[in-house]
């Protein structure tokens, strides 16, 4: 009985089929990360509990889309673009005006005891409202929340917002909490 | 013989080409590892809204999807023009928006369930009608964490 030897794999065509498998999934790749807006629906209530007292007038930010894609905050037309300055000066209420949002002190950690506005921003949009125009409202409203908290960040910690940590985060959060109502479906009208 | 030698070397010296395999590997895992097979045929024909303050959404397999949009051509003689639900491969109606969710909470691990999220892709033109009852049909079925699927802006100005 003579050695055997052992005999070797001819690896010459490895190649070839690591290209097949790495074309097929170059081919078949796509890379979209989905990206979209973040919402939280309210649940759905029966009967509104009669204990709750209602939202101040003042304190409700009411934004109107209709169905030929128009704005109407708080009674009057606006432009999307200006929407965004709008809310914010509705949410700070620089001035404590009478008929912007009351303020309420609460203990903050890192900021002590902060006025916090009572806000609410109430959206609400017709059947025909298109969903760009919507989506865009959304966009502008969020956008009205994320400046002030970078704003707010830059100011006290020195950093943007997202660089902080999340209880730092959490804490310029509970100053300027996002309250976007999006209210049951009614027809707005024409 | 040395005259020999000194001659031969002069030609074209060929590439090592062993480590070809392991580079095509290397690609091959990457592009396997990031790789997402497309998971349904799409049947609505959607051009994504367009936003600026985007959250990416992460973790695909808490999400479920509601596409929203006109049938695709091929598809029009059969459901018309309006905007229709796509519900996983078929059209639906939104009753049937409360069981598809249901189904696809009960394909979650149970510590997963709570984080459930559901991402509206619809189409940019879209009536909001539509969308006001599938949110109206995704509150009956508790499934309160929505995503409005949009794509990065393209500023003009």
């Amino acid at each position: 009985m003579g050695k055997r030897e052992v005999q070797e794999v001819n690896a010459g065509s490895m190649a070839d089929i690591a290209f097949l498998l790495l074309i097929f999934f170059l081919v078949t790749t796509t890379m979209d990360t989905d990206t979209g807006l973040a919402r939280l629906l309210p649940p759905i209530e029966d009967e509104p509990d009669p204990d709750t007292p209602p939202i101040k007038e003042r304190n409700v930010f009411t934004v109107l889309l209709n169905s030929s894609n128009q704005l109407l905050v708080e009674g009057k037309p606006m432009e999307v673009r200006e929407l965004t300055e709008a809310t914010k000066e509705f949410i700070v209420n620089p001035l404590d005006a009478e008929n912007l949002p009351e303020k309420k002190e609460i203990e903050v950690e890192f900021f002590g005891t902060v006025e916090v506005s009572k806000q609410v921003i109430s959206l609400q949009n017709d059947r025909d409202t298109e969903y760009q125009t919507y989506l865009m409202v959304q966009n502008e409203l969020q956008r009205a929340y994320s400046e002030l908290r970078e704003d707010l960040a830059k100011r006290k910690f020195g950093k943007a917002y997202a660089e902080l940590e999340k209880e730092e985060q959490k804490a310029i959060r509970s100053i300027y909490p996002q309250r976007i109502s999006e209210a049951e479906p009614k027809n707005i009208g024409k | 013989m040395a005259k020999f030698r000194k001659k031969k070397s002069g030609g074209q010296a060929a590439i090592n080409t062993a480590s070809l395999p392991d580079i095509v590997f290397m690609l091959l895992f990457f592009f396997m590892v990031s790789t997402t097979m497309k998971e349904v045929d799409m049947k609505v024909q959607i051009k994504p809204a367009q936003a600026t303050e985007l959250a990416k959404l992460e973790k695909k397999e808490l999400v479920t999807f509601i596409y929203v949009g006109v049938p695709a051509k091929k598809f029009q003689s059969l459901y018309g023009s309006e905007p229709r639900i796509q519900l996983n491969d078929q059209f639906s109606t939104v009753p049937d928006i409360q069981s598809y969710i249901a189904q696809s909470r009960d394909a979650m691990r149970e510590s997963d369930q709570p984080k459930m999220t559901v991402s509206i892709k619809a189409d940019r033109e879209c009536p909001m009608g539509v969308i006001t009852d599938i949110k109206q049909a995704l509150r009956k079925a508790a499934a309160l964490k929505i995503n409005y699927s949009a794509a990065e802006m393209v500023r003009e100005r």
